[in-house]
């Protein structure tokens, strides 16, 4: 008996603190899971952002992978992984399209001038509609869309080699993205 | 970034200090910035609940109308049209903020089998503290209150010996 009443509030001591310590583990914030995951990327109808005349809309990015990268000039870790979407868009032929979140579009076209255009397509969200309908909070977020313009996977905060590396090639590959070994190299020697 | 914190001299940090200043009181009256304007006190009455009843994405343990963050911002306004222009039930908006961003922003969360634990595990603690203090209970021996005979030996020798030392010092 007195084994068991130390070993008891012991058990349940020790099971309080794993808890704690899973569930307060900071790494796990990024950890949010997305509510659109396995789930359509949602319907839009979105001005380019160098041709506020032309409007794009979700059936228009379906029939191949595509990256949807949701950036704005305001965010500095966008800038950091931009680099990260230079190199991708070079060795990959997934279709990478831009959000650009919550921007003055004079000063977004100014940046990709500045810094290269890694995008195919660059959608302007100004009021920030399409990123709610995407449950975006905050950017860099970046969502991986199959053929048929259903989510598999969301990434909150930067692409940077080792996202790349760990999570976001293997996925890129299952989807069928031609990745040129030159790719794999740079991001090696990052 | 760094030039604009070099503040230099006594009027310089002056400054500062009436700017820091401006900036907490703008803090405190946070929620009082959105100006919304309801055709009814019903209408005003949903919309208030609803922002104290979601949860801002972006931070870990605030609600849309304590947050200042710029999503709860947005998700204020998404929440103000959803009840007046669009005319939406409690539910629907809870449906629709929940079909965005997941069960993170209800602080009530579903039973599901990712939440089961959150349910369970309370009670079940709750269950094992009551059979740990039961079986603590039942441990702990009977007390009828009286003293069994070589207890009652003992204690009469003990007192027995007192008393005997207090007789004695009293007639030195």
């Amino acid at each position: 008996m007195s084994r068991a009443s130390f070993y008891i509030p012991l058990g349940v001591f020790v099971l309080i603190l794993s808890m704690g310590y899973v569930g307060f583990d900071l790494g796990a914030r990024n950890d949010l899971p997305s509510a659109l995951i396995n789930k359509p990327f949602p319907n839009f109808n979105a001005r380019l952002l160098n041709d506020p005349e032309q409007t794009v809309t979700r059936e228009q990015l379906l029939g191949r992978p595509t990256l949807v990268n949701v950036w704005a000039t305001w965010c500095p870790t966008c800038l950091s992984e931009h680099e990260q979407l230079m190199l991708i868009a070079a060795n990959t032929d997934v279709q990478l399209i831009g959000v650009n979140y919550k921007d003055r579009p004079e000063k977004a076209l100014q940046w990709l001038a500045q810094f290269g255009n890694p995008y195919d397509l660059v959608l302007d969200d100004r009021d920030g509609l399409l990123g709610i309908e995407m449950g975006v909070y905050g950017a860099p977020e970046t969502f991986l869309l199959d053929a048929n313009g259903h989510v598999v996977y969301k990434r909150v905060g930067d692409i940077n080699p080792r996202i790349w590396r760990a999570e976001l090639a293997p996925r890129l590959k299952a989807l069928g993205v031609a990745i040129t070994d030159a790719a794999e190299q740079e991001s090696k020697d990052s | 970034m760094a030039q604009a914190f070099a503040i230099r001299g006594v009027f310089g940090r002056l400054g500062l200090l009436v700017w820091l200043l401006g900036q907490a009181s703008a803090v405190f009256s946070a929620s009082q910035i959105d100006t919304f304007e309801f055709a009814s006190a019903v209408e005003e009455r949903r919309f208030k609940a609803l922002i104290q009843e979601f949860r801002c994405p972006k931070c870990l343990n605030t609600n849309l109308a304590g947050s200042d963050a710029p999503i709860a911002q947005d998700l204020r306004k998404v929440v103000y049209r959803l009840v007046v222009t669009e005319g939406m039930t409690d539910q629907e908006i809870r449906d629709y903020l929940q079909a965005r961003y997941g069960d993170f922003v209800l602080y009530d969360p579903p039973f599901t089998s990712r939440t089961w634990y959150i349910w369970i595990v309370p009670l079940a603690l709750g269950g094992l503290g009551l059979l740990v203090l039961l079986r603590l209970r039942r441990s702990v021996p009977k007390h009828t209150g009286g003293l069994d005979p070589s207890e009652q030996a003992r204690l009469k020798r003990i007192v027995g010996d007192t008393q005997q030392d207090r007789v004695e010092s009293k007639q030195r």
